[in-house]
């Protein structure tokens, strides 16, 4: 295959979305909460129909507030399910975005006449089209930009807040002894989360983001127990599997004969290769690590 | 009996305030409305070191969280030195039960002691060379020092417990709330524990502690709360440690009134 500036593109905004999913996706993890971004990134549906009946466009900017809003509602109305229904947290998210994703989808197909807004778009993303959209003088895709505030904005956040997302994912209660209120802290990375997932997956489609949350986060806690590492592992990494993903797209189909795949399909693929891999060959607690060790202290 | 002190005793000795450490009035606590601790009624003076014991269930930890403001009171007051827990909240320190973290976490033991030096570092602040230095000094009280970058996984549970204690020196607060630092733990580190509560006592700090093993209660608390939803009874443990208070406490559970009996007779060693 031959590569050109668009193929270059493809990967920048990938990687931008994998390093942009990191923080917050580090976060999910430790916090034991790993699917709330998938809730988020379907239950988020809505907000953007609602947003587009009532502007009457596909400009990003009205989409990506409608859909910012909703997914924190998400993460609000998970936390009453949960409360007052006396229902386990995860149960409670399954409850709030399924119903809400159902009610995106009722709204988008009741005004499928009038309007040109694809759910499979919502899901699969569009990332091969991405330099089909330039701005600045047809220097930058709008994407690249989209999702590059979206990265800024979380580092920033992770600079900001590092000790207190720290301390109030590893230890609420303390948090909130020591004044740091943990709910705030909730609430704020919901937000980050509910964000970066709109930015992302408007690029990349909503599973994509779901992969990039967790599963390098996943690999890099294979990989090592310090959390300034972790987040930095956990960036290389989305970056590496969005590069081989979009490169597995097009060349690993033609070996069996096919024409080229999806690039974010590929690009999650990627990053549960890279997760195999080090569940298989991980320094600490790698399967073959493990079984090389006992056999060289056998021997 | 169900205070150990009357208000008016306690003189004021000029370094400290002269208000009690903690007083809690008609504390009422319940989850989904079943009442968890009912009418509760505290004062405990400066420089105690006070055992709370109750069979499970009696509400031991909700009377902690409750004191901590980390979960909502149906009804009461409590003071902290003679305020309320916002304006006090920086003289209390707080060692939760080890179970209530994942201990998988991704940060080293020298961090989670840091961790108690959050609050006087304030939002966005970082930990400095000076909270390093405080977080070193507490593991080394602790007698752990060695053991500072190691990840938190990799530490024994006695281990860990002494890694929160520590975070709790970090704070270096006056009035600490500790549920059950002794469960699961290696005898050195229980011997460890006793000691550092013992200079804590030493230099006016109090500390509340939750406690399970009856045997050593006479011999590691000079203050007990007796509590099974109600406060049983509460004073000088040589004055409320004896069989009938922990018959009413215990019911009629009969293992455990017999590790109370094994109790009482190191009670009458002592």
């Amino acid at each position: 295959m031959s590569w050109s500036d668009w193929d270059t593109w493809i990967v920048i905004v990938g990687a931008l979305c994998a390093a942009s999913c990191a923080i917050p996706g580090c976060f999910l993890l430790l916090r034991g909460m790993s699917m709330m971004g998938d809730a988020i990134s379907h239950a988020v549906l809505p907000g953007i129909a609602i947003a587009y009946l009532l502007t009457e466009s596909r400009a990003s900017l009205p989409m990506f507030i409608g859909a910012a809003i909703v997914g924190v509602l998400t993460a609000v109305f998970t936390q009453w399910v949960s409360r007052f229904g006396n229902v386990d947290r995860g149960a409670a998210m399954g409850i709030v975005f399924t119903t809400l994703f159902a009610a995106g989808l009722l709204i988008l197909t009741q005004a499928a006449d009038k309007v040109d807004l694809d759910a499979g778009c919502v899901l699969y993303g569009a990332i091969e089209s991405v330099p089909m959209d330039m701005v600045w003088n047809d220097s930058v895709p709008r994407a690249a930009l989209v999702v590059g505030s979206s990265f800024l904005l979380n580092l920033l956040f992770a600079f900001l807040f590092y000790k207190e997302l720290r301390v109030s994912s590893f230890d609420a209660e303390l948090a909130d002894t020591l004044g740091f209120s943990s709910g705030l802290m909730h609430y704020l990375l919901m937000t980050i989360v509910a964000i970066t997932t709109v930015a992302a997956f408007e690029v990349v489609g909503s599973i994509i983001v779901i992969a990039m949350l967790i599963v390098p986060p996943a690999t890099a806690f294979l990989l090592t127990r310090r959390l300034s590492v972790l987040l930095l592992l956990r960036v290389v990494i989305g970056m590496l599997s969005s590069a081989l993903g979009h490169w597995a797209s097009s060349s690993v189909p033609a070996v069996f004969g096919f024409s080229q795949t999806t690039s974010s399909g590929m690009m999650a693929g990627a990053a549960g290769f890279f997760f195999l891999l080090a569940w298989l060959f991980s320094p600490q607690g790698g399967v073959i690590t493990k079984r090389l060790k006992r056999r060289s202290q056998s021997a | 009996m169900k205070s150990f002190v009357d208000k008016e005793t306690v003189a004021p000795d000029g370094e400290h305030p002269a208000e009690l450490p903690l007083t809690v009035h008609d504390l009422t606590v319940s989850y989904n409305q079943k009442p968890v601790i009912w009418d509760v009624e505290l004062n405990i003076p400066e420089g105690s070191l006070v055992g709370i014991v109750g069979p499970n269930g009696a509400g031991k930890s909700t009377l902690i969280k409750a004191c901590l403001n980390l979960i909502p009171a149906n009804s009461g007051k409590i003071e902290i030195y003679g305020k309320s827990y916002q304006e006090n909240r920086q003289l209390v320190g707080y060692v939760p039960q080890r179970e209530s973290v994942d201990w998988d976490f991704p940060v080293s033991a020298l961090d989670v002691v840091a961790m108690g030096t959050y609050r006087q570092l304030g939002w966005f602040k970082r930990v400095g060379k000076k909270q390093k230095q405080q977080a070193m000094e507490a593991l080394d009280r602790v007698g752990i020092s060695h053991l500072a970058k190691r990840q938190i996984s990799q530490l024994s549970g006695g281990q860990q417990q002494r890694v929160f204690l520590a975070r709790a020196l970090a704070q270096d607060a006056m009035l600490y709330f500790m549920d059950e630092p002794f469960s699961a733990v290696d005898a050195a580190t229980e011997e460890a524990i006793i000691v550092l509560l013992k200079e804590l006592r030493s230099r006016g700090r109090t500390c509340l502690v939750v406690h399970h093993d009856l045997a050593t209660v006479s011999k590691y608390f000079d203050h007990l709360v007796m509590l099974n939803m109600r406060v049983v009874a509460a004073g000088p443990t040589d004055e409320v440690f004896t069989e009938e208070n922990l018959r009413a406490t215990y019911g009629g559970k009969l293992s455990v009134l017999d590790a109370a009996a094994e109790a009482l007779k190191n009670v009458k060693h002592v």
